[in-house]
């Protein structure tokens, strides 16, 4: 079994504007990339699981060979910084993707 | 076709710009200085208040040295979305800065001041016209919003600055803008019009070195040439390399290759990076599609109340364990002094934020067992006055720290409070209310932009 963390070098949240959350995963090197993606272990249904929100939230879901990034974007659970706000740049969201488990 | 070098000094004017790179990238002869003054990260605040992220002294500091060199070596120097939200107060303020700084240098400058701030009645003959679009994730625009928003401003695309260039200035100061707008019109009035590339290399460069390994604060050099763009790092200490590069697309951004802005769209799928020499990597492929309408993004926020919070945390563990009894007494005492104050729940927003817990995501926190032997519970409070809110934020305070739960040990109060005093009010609290997109007629005429000259050479 292998980490999310250990493969990759960025896992981060990030607004991207007021209303989205934007997460970005750069992996080690294109060998760990290609076999993420191919093991499928990284669906919109598990993403939307494990962020406890309905996939319907998820706007963007993008593997990105280039960087040997991937990237989803989902629609934020409230605009940001005002009444109720949590993380106003959205900055601490990603952590519940650090120890996803892959099968290789 | 010749090359055209574009600094930027910084990714955030008033961040403070290094010195050592920014004299490496003045030695190659750029011919403009652009920084980015403007971000929506510190929330609706900004804006709405009309005030500005960064101090006086810090912006000061980044002026000098810009404009020492941009005088010096005859180029311009291009702040966009002045003053952090880029409103009519945020303008002053970048002006007031420079108007000092210019009286104790003996400067004399030709400025250009582009403003941005939708009309309102202009926006609601827009909007009854079919013409406002939401953007993701946001609901239809009301002529309520529009009323209740305390400034709207449009971000500009590079249109307007190519204008205010082509007058010949030494300074441009903007309101609200795209990124890469500056950039982009160092580069068309400098004579290369391929705007998917410059767009591409101004949306890199606006963020200083977060294109490099490691990222930083830092000042950085765009060079466009006929077919690419090379971006190459001032620092040697921070590598420039095709990965770097390309996965800089991702950040902030809701998609990594599409990349809506004002007039079109930015298309990066087919791009390639190459390294190469002297710490720097060349972009090809990026592709600029206008969209059939010219449409520009707008952002407004109004005031939704005056909020007061206070800190209080719990180390006894039957209090930890007791911790939605002793919120729930806050709520209860905060209900009985809104009652009596005449405010109904719609009137009044609440929230308590359990850290050591799930503080930091709420509801989202996929881990639900409490580990932490002790909390921290932050306690929120928004009413329709600053007075209100403190009365219901002391009221819930005393009600959490006098609450006898079942089995209670610790009889002298529930909550070790940090701070004397306890409660913090602080202040108005606003909402981002408008984030939509507006057909314009004219991307140049929905701007105005005025020219002034300050102060007198020494």
């Amino acid at each position: 079994m292998t980490r999310l963390n250990d493969i990759t070098r960025v896992i981060r949240s990030k607004n991207s504007g007021p209303f989205l959350l934007t997460f970005d995963v750069i992996f080690n090197d294109a060998e760990s990339y290609q076999k993420a993606k191919a093991s499928g272990v990284l669906t919109p249904e598990k993403f939307a699981n494990l962020f406890r929100i309905s996939k319907d939230k998820i706007v963007t879901f993008v593997w990105f060979e280039v960087a040997n990034a991937f990237k989803a974007t989902i629609i934020r659970p409230r605009d940001s910084g005002s009444y109720g706000e949590r993380d106003t740049y959205g900055a601490q969201q990603a952590a519940p993707l650090i120890n996803l488990e892959f099968p290789f | 076709m010749k090359e055209i070098r574009i600094l930027a000094p910084a990714g955030m004017l008033g961040y403070g710009i290094p010195e050592k790179s920014f004299n490496a990238g003045m030695a190659m002869k750029p011919h403009a200085i652009v920084i980015d003054a403007g971000s929506t990260d510190a929330g609706p605040h900004k804006l709405g208040a009309g005030v500005g992220i960064v101090s006086k002294i810090a912006a000061k500091k980044d002026f000098d040295m810009m404009l020492t060199a941009g005088l010096e070596n005859h180029i311009p120097v291009i702040v966009g979305s002045a003053g952090g939200s880029g409103g009519q107060p945020h303008i002053k303020w970048t002006m007031d800065v420079v108007r000092e700084l210019a009286a104790e240098r003996g400067w004399k400058l030709r400025v250009a001041v582009i403003n941005g701030t939708a009309d309102k009645e202009w926006l609601k003959d827009r909007l009854r016209k079919g013409l406002v679009t939401p953007m993701t994730g946001v609901p239809e625009l009301t002529i309520e919003d529009i009323d209740q928003a305390t400034e709207i401003v449009a971000q500009m695309g590079h249109e307007p600055y190519l204008e205010a260039l082509e007058k010949g200035v030494d300074l441009i100061i903007a309101g609200r803008s795209y990124d890469p707008a500056m950039t982009v019109a160092a580069c068309v009035h400098n004579g290369n019009t391929d705007l998917g590339l410059a767009y591409h290399m101004g949306k890199i460069i606006e963020c200083g070195c977060l294109c490099t390994i490691p990222g930083g604060p830092d000042a950085i050099m765009g060079i466009l040439r006929e077919d690419s763009f090379i971006i190459q790092s001032l620092n040697p200490e921070r590598r420039c390399t095709p990965l770097s590069v390309a996965a800089h697309t991702l950040y902030e951004k809701e998609h990594p290759y599409h990349l809506a802005g004002p007039g079109g769209v930015l298309d990066l799928e087919k791009c390639t990076f190459e390294q190469l020499e002297n710490n720097a990597v060349c972009v090809r492929g990026s592709k600029f599609v206008p969209d059939k309408v010219y449409r520009v993004k707008l952002e407004g926020a109004k005031l939704v109340g005056y909020r007061s919070i206070f800190i209080g945390a719990l180390r006894d563990p039957l209090a930890v364990a007791a911790v939605d009894e002793i919120i729930g007494a806050g709520k209860y005492m905060a209900h009985n002094i809104m009652k009596q104050l005449g405010l109904t729940d719609n009137q009044v927003f609440m929230d308590f934020k359990v850290y050591g817990r799930n503080g930091v995501m709420g509801d989202r926190e996929p881990i639900r067992e409490v580990k932490s032997h002790e909390l921290c519970i932050v306690s929120e409070f928004v009413a329709p006055t600053q007075e209100e809110a403190a009365a219901i934020c002391a009221k819930a305070r005393a009600g959490m720290m006098h609450y006898h739960y079942n089995g209670r040990k610790a009889t002298a109060g529930n909550l070790a409070l940090p701070f004397a005093p306890s409660d913090f009010s602080v202040g108005p609290t606003y909402q981002f209310n408008v984030y939509h997109l507006v057909a314009v007629d004219d991307p140049i005429a929905f701007f105005t932009t005025t020219y002034q000259t300050i102060g007198e050479e020494k």
